[in-house]
């Protein structure tokens, strides 16, 4: 077991004798001779190698490996080679050898530069953006038979959803937009009180989140919630092939597994909404009464005499859209997961960045449709 | 050549259960170095988690899993660690990392044990791929090749650090006749070559008599060991042979023995 890895090289009228001996181990130092070997076996005057062994103690795939690289460089030069080994290494090279690397198995392996990268992304867009329109073109049929009471969806599932992005929402849903509302009032405070105005707090907070904030709030919150959550279940079920059971059986995924979860945000994101709004005016009020020396009736009357229903009426359009845009993202890119964990993690991040992405364009496309009607 | 070999892994009296819950109790038997050994029985009687105890995956209630002289779960985790380095795990499912290609796969173990050049461990993890019938898809990844390769490459990457017990959790489950038995082929090959002692959870009836050299039967009813020995002698004896057709009756096997029995 002391001797280490050994070889003795021979080179005579061009036949190569490569012995080998000693203790093979991967934990050994690699002699240089490993190298000269296979330089010799490389060069132009060798025309047949030997394998031979003497005194080899034990041996490990250190040993195999050496061999194996010896046994291809030979295949590749086309020389004689013959070996006199024992018949357990004789074996393994001979196993190592057997199934031929099948044509067009192995890669190319291509490393494309910035344009290129950047043009195929780029060509890509297109294709990406027909499948989003057909998985959308899937689902409006479905929430159409849902409505015509025709949908293969089980009320367990809605309300598993429902229960999802409802109760179990709330706290984290409260205490951001409490916050929030705080936030606001504190940074509309810093300039109102310099000219004594400090009662619009309460307009500024109200108009604030039950106009919009409210519902971006509980749109990003929810996305980090439930969007990453439905990416991931159904990303899961892709890699289960729970969801080639589905189609199997004739029961349509999107109606199955999309519709009840799609109806659940959207009827839920917008009630939530009004939690939200409620919350943000209450972290408002408690600035306002505490800090800015507003009476607590003199603040609920500047609530109410400045914010209206329209602004109310506007929130719950944004959030109705939100819901979908969530759902949408959710699904969809839990639906055309890949088949493995890193595809699952990969679904579930890009349907929360797609989420937050579509409702800073919702939110933007909304508010300019208000500033044009004059709303 | 067997019999002659030392015991590798010798457990005595061991109880597994999960809390109150015994799911197998007095179990005793000794793997000889070089051996392959089955541990086969119906479903749902332990099988896999007897194999779990053994890999280090789950601890026994009571008994002692012994390597050589060193009682694995009465020992500390440096030995632990030491003798976990010396085994390699085939899991049911292959289990291999999805982010990783097949080479990369092989390749994690070398890197974290030895400290060979990137290059050598390159050249190791192709041809440990190249001996398991995957020479070329080095630069494949798990979701890209079939139930039987990622087996395959599960084997490479278990037999990447040359372990001296090799575990194997339902080898040739959801395999083709064929490819199961250039896998049994394979591990013969192994075996004989590396010297390898091999654990194997299986109830492939084809499998174990062509290449098992012991088998340890488990029973469901008794939560314990029925039978243990070669199954070619266990198949002769009449009290084995009916445990074996007991196991047939409630579907868990093949036919073949049955045929061969009657």
């Amino acid at each position: 077991m002391t001797s280490a890895m050994q070889i003795q090289l021979h080179s005579e009228h061009g036949c190569l004798d490569i012995i080998v001996g000693g203790t093979w181990r991967l934990a050994c130092d690699r002699p240089d001779e490993i190298r000269q070997a296979l330089d010799l076996v490389h060069a132009p005057q060798t025309t047949r190698v030997r394998l031979k062994e003497d005194a080899l103690v034990t041996w490990d795939s250190s040993l195999l490996v050496f061999l194996v690289q010896i046994v291809r460089s030979t295949n590749e030069r086309k020389i004689a080679l013959e070996m006199q080994l024992n018949d357990g290494l004789c074996r393994l090279i001979a196993l190592a050898f057997e199934v031929k690397s099948q044509q067009g198995s192995q890669r190319e392996k291509h490393e494309p530069g910035f344009l290129e990268d950047l043009g195929g992304k780029v060509l890509n867009l297109a294709p990406k953006l027909l499948d989003f329109l057909a998985f959308l073109g899937e689902v409006t049929p479905a929430l159409g038979r849902f409505f015509l009471g025709r949908a293969t969806m089980r009320s367990q599932d809605f309300f598993q959803a429902l229960h999802e992005c409802s109760l179990q929402a709330l706290p984290i849903v409260g205490v951001t937009n409490l916050l929030f509302g705080l936030i606001l009032a504190f940074v509309g405070a810093v300039q109102l009180t310099q000219f004594g105005v400090q009662i619009y707090v309460a307009g500024l907070v109200g108009i604030g989140m039950l106009r919009v904030m409210g519902a971006v709030m509980v749109g990003i919150v929810m996305s980090g919630r439930v969007g990453a959550s439905y990416a991931a279940l159904l990303g899961t079920m892709q890699v289960n092939e729970e969801i080639d059971a589905l189609t199997t059986l004739g029961i349509s995924p999107v109606e199955f597994l999309i519709l009840p979860r799609i109806l659940a945000l959207v009827l839920m994101v917008p009630l939530l909404t009004i939690y939200a709004d409620v919350m943000g005016i209450f972290g408002g009020y408690l600035v306002g009464t505490i800090m800015l020396d507003i009476s607590p009736m003199e603040y609920l009357n500047a609530t109410i005499s400045m914010v209206n229903v329209s602004h109310g009426v506007i929130g719950l359009i944004y959030a109705t859209m939100f819901g979908f845009v969530i759902a949408l993202a959710g699904c969809y890119h839990g639906l055309r997961c890949g088949r493995s964990a890193q595809a699952v993690g990969q679904a579930t991040t890009t349907a929360v960045v797609h989420s937050i992405v579509g409702i800073i364009i919702m939110t933007a496309i909304i508010t300019i449709i208000c500033n044009v009607l004059n709303v | 050549m067997t019999k002659q070999a030392p015991t590798l892994i010798a457990v005595r009296d061991l109880t597994v259960g999960y809390g109150s819950f015994i799911l197998m109790k007095n179990i005793s038997f000794e793997v000889q170095a070089g051996e392959i050994c089955f541990i086969t029985g119906g479903s749902g009687c332990g099988k896999s988690t007897l194999l779990k105890v053994l890999m280090g995956l789950k601890s026994p209630q009571k008994g002692q899993v012994l390597y050589g002289s060193e009682d694995f779960w009465a020992a500390d985790s440096d030995t632990r660690q030491r003798i976990k380095r010396h085994t390699g795990v085939l899991f049911q499912s292959g289990a291999l990392w999805s982010s990783m290609t097949l080479a990369e796969n092989v390749a994690l173990p070398l890197q974290q044990y030895t400290d060979l050049t990137t290059e050598q461990i390159t050249e190791l993890a192709s041809l440990k791929l190249a001996l398991t019938g995957l020479a070329g898809f080095e630069d494949y990844y798990p979701s890209e090749i079939s139930g039987g390769m990622r087996k395959r490459a599960g084997l490479a990457r278990a037999l990447a650090l040359d372990p001296s017990i090799l575990f194997l959790d339902e080898p040739s489950a959801g395999l083709d006749p064929v490819s199961s038995r250039h896998l049994d082929d394979l591990l013969l090959e192994l075996r004989d070559t590396l010297k390898a002692t091999f654990m194997i959870v299986s109830h492939e009836l084809d499998s174990i008599f062509a290449i098992a050299d012991k088998i340890i039967y488990l029973d469901n009813q008794t939560r314990t060991i029925q039978a243990q020995g070669d199954p070619r002698r266990l198949k002769e004896d009449p009290a084995t042979a009916l445990c074996a057709l007991d196991f047939l009756t409630r579907g868990a096997a093949s036919k073949t023995l049955a045929k061969e029995i009657r």
